[in-house]
């Protein structure tokens, strides 16, 4: 019998893995926006996890909400990126250092 | 049962290993089709939740959109993607460790905790009854726009337009030397300043614009 559990044993395994694939490509900036589209689709997963064992929907109108955010991060995360790598011709995270004190 | 549970198992093996060939892919369009193939096995996770409607979005939109999205970045930006993963492996312990405490810790605290069965809502949007004929969709929609939730619905949207336009703006580029129209200086246009009148005597001739320079 699958049980809550399993659904959020697995969501916690997904979202591991975002942070740790944040810590192994430290230096690419693309590896690290799709961490963390791991890390909201794990949350994702324990959103509806709950809303199907509760009997209750607004977990699930909640992810709806967390896919749309993400969407927009995703959107505007990509444009940033592109705009950086046409200044600057990398998109190394440890040449972003411009406004460092 | 024993279907659905065979299921869970390999819809969540999948994203779980599509997940780790994600982030150590070394060819990022590589990770971007992981990427792919872990939303899909989590979408089928949430048909076994009975989250259909979810399901749905989840291969439209991130399937459809956002991994295409990294799909065509990636393939447009000419990085050098092995002088990325420099420091890949002196990086790799301490993400373990850290990531292994989390993991150890959320298992122990969400996973053993909710271990147990089902809880019956008491909350604002109670799910259909079991039996009742009811899709998910329209128990959905039949919530999504009414009042705690339509709010919620309208700043989503709102954000949407926000992302819209700052990725415009942001990649927006003028160009110099393009030949473009200037509606502005088109509506200022007067008789005055698009026409000369110029009175040629006979027998003699003018050139245009000498009598006073041409806006």
């Amino acid at each position: 019998m699958i049980g809550l559990g399993h659904y959020l044993t697995v969501a916690a395994f997904l979202f591991t893995i975002g942070i740790f694939g944040i810590f192994l490509n430290r230096k690419n900036v693309i590896v690290i926006l799709m961490s963390i589209e791991l890390m909201l689709l794990a949350v994702n997963i324990n959103l509806v996890a709950f809303s199907s064992f509760m009997g209750e929907l607004s977990g699930q109108i909640f992810a709806l909400f967390v896919l749309t955010v993400a969407a927009g991060e995703a959107a505007i995360g990509l444009a940033i990126v592109v705009v950086y790598f046409r200044n600057r011709g990398t998109i190394a995270v440890e040449d972003a250092s411009v406004m460092k004190g | 049962m024993a279907l659905q549970a065979f299921f869970f198992y390999l819809f969540s093996f999948v994203t779980v290993a599509a997940g780790v060939m994600v982030i150590t892919a070394r060819n990022p369009v590589h990770a971007v089709l992981w990427l792919i193939l872990a939303f899909f096995n989590a979408a089928g996770l949430f048909v076994l939740l009975g989250a259909e409607f979810l399901a749905m979005i989840l291969v439209v939109v991130y399937v459809g959109a956002v991994a295409v999205l990294f799909l065509f970045v990636v393939m447009m930006l000419d990085v050098d993607f092995a002088a990325l993963r420099a420091g890949f492996v002196q990086n790799a312990p301490l993400g373990a460790l850290i990531g292994a405490v989390f993991l150890v810790e959320l298992v122990l605290v969400v996973g053993l905790r909710f271990a147990g069965g089902a809880v019956q809502s008491t909350g604002p949007a109670p799910a259909p009854a079991v039996g009742s004929t009811m899709t998910n969709t329209e128990a959905i929609g039949a919530v999504l726009y009414k009042a705690p939730f339509v709010f919620y619905l309208e700043v989503a949207g709102l954000i949407l337009l926000v992302a819209m336009i700052g990725a415009i703006v942001l990649t927006l580029r003028h160009k110099d030397g393009v030949k473009r129209q200037s509606i502005s200086a088109q509506n200022a246009r007067t008789p005055a300043t698009a026409i000369d009148i110029v009175k040629v005597p006979s027998g003699t001739s003018t050139v245009p614009g000498k009598t006073r320079e041409r806006a």
